[in-house]
């Protein structure tokens, strides 16, 4: 998130969109209720079903799964031809202004720079225009037909109401309607907040469907405000730690980035990673990043890293290509994976088209699974199917802590890291997650020592300087997260303190502040709210330096004045920024650098070249869609998304016969698998189950109650059907699309069972985060005869 | 006869002196307020294990807290001073404490050898020098130095660590720190699926 939960009361306008937080972040949600409560805040919901969100919403808008884009194209279309966006804010805070060069353009759904053979886009002509004083040219106007709003402006007149209703089978009406209450939020006085999950990032497009939502949001001036900003809500109760300590493919803690071959030494590597400024003075904050690295590098190899040494630089691996989930997986189905890892994890559940995933299993050679419960994964041999005498995979399973049980902090969605107590004893038998880590580091570095290996310097010169070395506490760690002055053995108080010598280290810039000289700053829980906008700034610690709204200084004007006196992000008082701490410099006055201290170009990116399938957003069709393209026939779906060998084999083709729309969900009962392993929840929530149309029941003589049968071209689920007038028929290129839903909860360990939601979804995934299509693929539907009693 | 609630009240009075006189005082008994569960309980602030609101909570722990003493957890609430969720938890949140103590919790060590169809309990330095030797195995056997262009990459893409968005912050650091040392690249967790 932007912003964090309890400001979404601040909010005008509340757009719930890829998500359905009354179910599936309930109290988190209680704040945009708060908002229509007390704030007169409009709230509404757009999805593909009519949600517990959507059934205390102010309007709801149904639409096709997968046709996010178009719907947030339409936004745009919208409000530039009504003149709708805040003008000042995008002249102040945006590139709207920056100049691309004349050789960008689209055309039939591809962008320029298209390489056919290699299914990828060559960038250069979405870069911009420079100068001859080295900055980018910019036109203030925003008159210049190549400055990016135009080119904005032109690439989404596509998007009118009729083809947005044509794409997303919505009314044109409703869609209008929709579109002026979200849009009534482009003046300095009113502000919206978007509220999104994985219902955005588990498509083809699922990146861009983001990037689109981030263009509206900016258009309509309502980032780095109170009540604004773009907010992901996260599924899992440290999903953003664990993604900010990267336990993530391609990056390291603090989102610096994994070497590459090409990069040979540590100077290769800082000049790829550093940004330089494209306009004059901005502060270009990414310019720190040989800062970050280098501290970081003294964090995990301490005396071993030294300038003589490029700091360690060479300790670490440098990957080439692709190496997240689809990936490993694809590395394990050609039989190139030996070993797989996973902790607190039901990786079988989780991953797309079950059936190919437990053939990747199959062929390990073994895996490792650390949780407190047995998991269908640890047991993928007996899974429903299997013969576990054909499966030579070794299995070991290890029973683990849970969170109860330890202390240590979770990061939640708004940022905050939220020290937690432990308050009961693990059971006799059961060892903590840093044990087993610390136990396997110890035992492997000492059978390097003895019998020597391939290369394990890395791991001989790893930093383990912890009280006991076989469980190092929590807050060691967390105080080795946060940094230290290397000569006094201070902790440091912010990222600013970290030099690019080696006299610092900190396992992660962003927590810099985090665990100081003062003490556990994540473990704070005063309750003090001096703004009254819900900042709580001495409640626990929020990355980064304790800010509560990220990009807070485009919550004011060019002159430093707050766009809205009563919901003041910062405000400049003629000496200093007061409100929320300030991401611009506490003293700098206004008018100097641009507002986005954390881009090259000191402004948000409308147009920006950083993602692989475009410079600004299209609609592409999800790979199984029921219908075609309606904007460009011969590319239907995204052109640069990566094809796993085998996997266009396995989705529906011509001649198949399956119509419908599926999409998948979780319910307010449960919490993906974990849950089915509490009793008061199984009995809340026992069964698998299929949302099933009323329509398109009765056509199959399916009745609310008895059995259905789903399947795809990857396999079949069945369960009780749930005959739905939550999900209406919608009428998508002329011809009738149909919808079917699917919750993702079940397995075959748990304490109930039922058919494994995945069993139906496409190994297919987002073309830069390789995302999986989760959300958007096609099934058929028969009835299923009655369970024998 | 109609009674006003101070007759009523009267009544209850003179009735109660009644039983007393058959050898029962029990104005101690209605003198006395039920006590909480939780009145001798420790209180441990903690936070919501599912989706991450992060919900605060209050987990209260009966057991002297001494180290020769077993504390058990007799309840888990929303903490109300909790700027996000005021107190209050949804279904999961609120049945956190079965979770806590769920019956289905493992407490050994499993292995499952190839071809078997049953797990075998073992011990912990059974399961660790198996995880260790596998784990050098495994890196020995796929281990880079230099790519096919001769560029230094020393990474292995052998083995593949995944998860978790459910550990602390503390121990997911550990795991990149190590894993990245021991030179593994394929490392993802939850926020990929």
């Amino acid at each position: 998130m932007t912003n964090h939960w309890k400001d979404i009361k601040n909010a005008d306008v509340v757009l719930v969109m890829g998500a359905n937080p009354a179910e599936n972040h309930p109290c988190g949600f209680k704040w945009a209720l708060e908002a229509r409560d007390e704030n007169g805040a409009t709230l509404v919901t757009i999805d593909p079903r009519y949600t517990r969100t959507s059934a205390v919403a102010d309007k709801h808008l149904q639409i096709r799964p997968g046709s996010d884009i178009a719907i947030l194209g339409g936004l745009i279309r919208h409000m530039l031809a009504n003149d709708l966006h805040h003008a000042d804010y995008v002249r102040a805070h945006t590139n709207a202004s920056f100049i691309v060069s004349g050789d960008f353009g689209f055309e039939d759904g591809l962008f320029s720079g298209f390489d056919e053979a290699a299914s990828r886009y060559d960038k250069t002509s979405w870069q911009y225009e420079m100068a001859p004083d080295g900055f980018v040219r910019r036109d203030m106007t925003l008159e210049d037909p190549r400055c990016a709003f135009q080119l904005l402006k032109t690439h989404y007149e596509r998007y009118t109401p009729a083809m947005v209703a044509q794409i997303a089978g919505c009314s044109e009406e409703k869609f209008l309607e929709m579109a002026d209450i979200i849009c009534s939020t482009g003046r300095a006085d009113r502000v919206g907040t978007i509220m999104y999950a994985v219902g955005w990032t588990m498509h083809t497009v699922g990146s861009q469907i983001i990037r689109t939502g981030a263009i509206v949001q900016l258009l309509l001036g309502n980032i780095g405000r109170p009540g604004g900003g773009i907010n992901a809500l996260r599924g899992h109760a440290n999903v953003q730690g664990a993604t900010d300590h990267a336990i993530v493919a391609g990056i390291l803690p603090g989102y610096l980035r994994v070497p590459t071959p090409e990069q040979a030494t540590l100077q290769d590597h800082l000049e790829a990673s550093t940004p330089k400024p494209l306009v004059e003075g901005t502060v270009n904050y990414w310019g720190n990043y040989p800062k970050f690295l280098v501290s970081q590098l003294k964090a995990w190899f301490g005396d071993s890293a030294t300038a003589a040494n490029e700091f360690g630089y060479q300790f670490l691996g440098k990957q080439d290509g692709d190496a997240t989930w689809l990936s490993i997986w694809d590395e394990a189905h050609q039989g190139r994976l030996e070993g797989f890892v996973t902790l607190g994890f039901n990786p079988l559940l989780a991953g797309p088209d079950v059936p190919r995933l437990l053939q990747s299993m199959s062929r390990l050679k073994w895996m490792a699974v650390i949780d407190p419960f047995l998991l269908d994964s640890a047991e993928f041999w007996r899974a429903p199917g299997m013969d576990p005498a054909e499966v030579q995979t070794e299995v070991m399973y290890m029973p683990t802590t849970h969170w109860i049980e330890r202390d240590g902090s979770f990061t939640n969605s708004g940022r905050w890291a939220q020290w937690k107590e432990k308050a009961i004893d693990p059971p006799d038998g059961v060892r903590s997650d840093t044990w087993i880590l610390s136990e396997l580091f110890w035992r492997v570095k000492e059978l390097y020592q003895q019998e020597g290996g391939a290369y394990n310097e890395p791991i001989q010169n790893l930093t383990w300087n912890y009280l006991n070395p076989r469980e190092p506490t929590l807050p060691e760690l967390a105080k080795e997260i946060n940094g230290y002055d290397r000569a006094t053995g201070q902790l440091l108080d912010s990222f600013a303190q970290l030099t690019a010598d080696g006299a610092t280290s900190s396992g992660n810039w962003i927590y810099a502040g985090s665990y100081t000289e003062a003490g556990n700053m994540m473990a704070r829980r005063g309750t003090d709210d001096p703004t009254g906008l819900g900042m709580h700034h001495d409640w626990t610690w929020s990355w980064p330096l304790n800010r509560r709204v990220l990009y807070n200084r485009a919550s004011a004007d060019a002159e430093g004045r707050p766009w809205d006196q009563t919901r003041a992000g910062i405000a400049w008082n003629g000496r200093e920024w007061i409100g929320d701490v300030p991401d611009y410099g506490r003293t700098t006055p206004p008018g100097g650098p641009g507002a986005f201290i954390m881009t090259e170009e000191g402004v948000a990116r409308l147009f920006s070249s950083a993602l692989a399938d475009g410079p600004l957003s299209e609609h592409y069709e999800p790979v199984e869609s029921p219908t075609t393209n309606a904007l460009h026939e011969a590319v239907a779906v995204n052109p640069v998304i990566n094809w796993y060998d085998g996997v266009r084999e396995t989705l529906a083709s011509e001649g198949d016969d399956f119509p419908y729309a599926c999409t998948v969900y979780r319910v307010v009962e449960h919490e993906h698998f974990v849950t089915l392993n509490v009793p008061l929840l199984v009995e809340a929530m026992p069964d698998f189950f299929v949302e099933i149309p009323e329509g398109l029941a009765a056509e199959k003589g399916i009745e609310n109650g008895g059995r259905a049968r789903v399947w795809s071209k990857r396999g079949e689920v069945e369960g009780v059907a749930i005959v739905t007038k939550r999900i209406k028929p919608l009428m998508v290129n002329g011809q009738t699309v149909w919808t079917v839903g699917i919750p993702v909860h079940w397995g075959f360990v748990g304490a109930t069972r039922g058919s494994m939601a995945n069993l139906l979804t496409p190994y297919v995934g987002d073309a830069n985060t390789r995302c999986p299509e989760f959300k958007a693929f096609l099934v058929n539907v028969e009835r299923a005869e009655p369970l024998s009693t | 006869m109609s009674m006003s609630r101070r007759t009523f009240l009267k009544a209850s009075v003179a009735g109660g002196v009644g039983i007393s006189a058959l050898g029962f005082d029990l104005r101690p008994a209605y003198a006395a307020v039920r006590q909480l569960k939780i009145r001798n309980a420790r209180e441990y602030k903690t936070v919501c294990p599912y989706c991450a609101v992060g919900c605060g909570t209050i987990a209260y722990v009966h057991g002297s807290g001494g180290l020769n003493t077993t504390n058990t957890i007799i309840h888990v609430e929303g903490d109300p001073d909790s700027p996000i969720n005021g107190g209050t938890l949804c279904p999961k949140g609120a049945s956190q404490m079965q979770l806590a103590i769920s019956p289905r919790l493992r407490k050994s060590p499993m292995y499952r050898e190839a071809g078997s169809s049953e797990w075998r309990e073992v011990d912990w330095d059974f399961a660790m020098e198996w995880f260790a030797r596998k784990f050098k195995e495994s890196r020995d056997n796929t281990f880079i130095e230099q790519d096919t262009q001769g560029r230094t990459v020393n990474r292995t893409n052998g083995v593949a660590w995944v998860g978790s968005a459910t550990v602390a912050n503390e121990d997911a650091y550990l795991i990149t720190k190590t894993m990245r040392a021991m030179g593994l690249t394929y490392i993802d967790h939850q926020a990929r699926i």
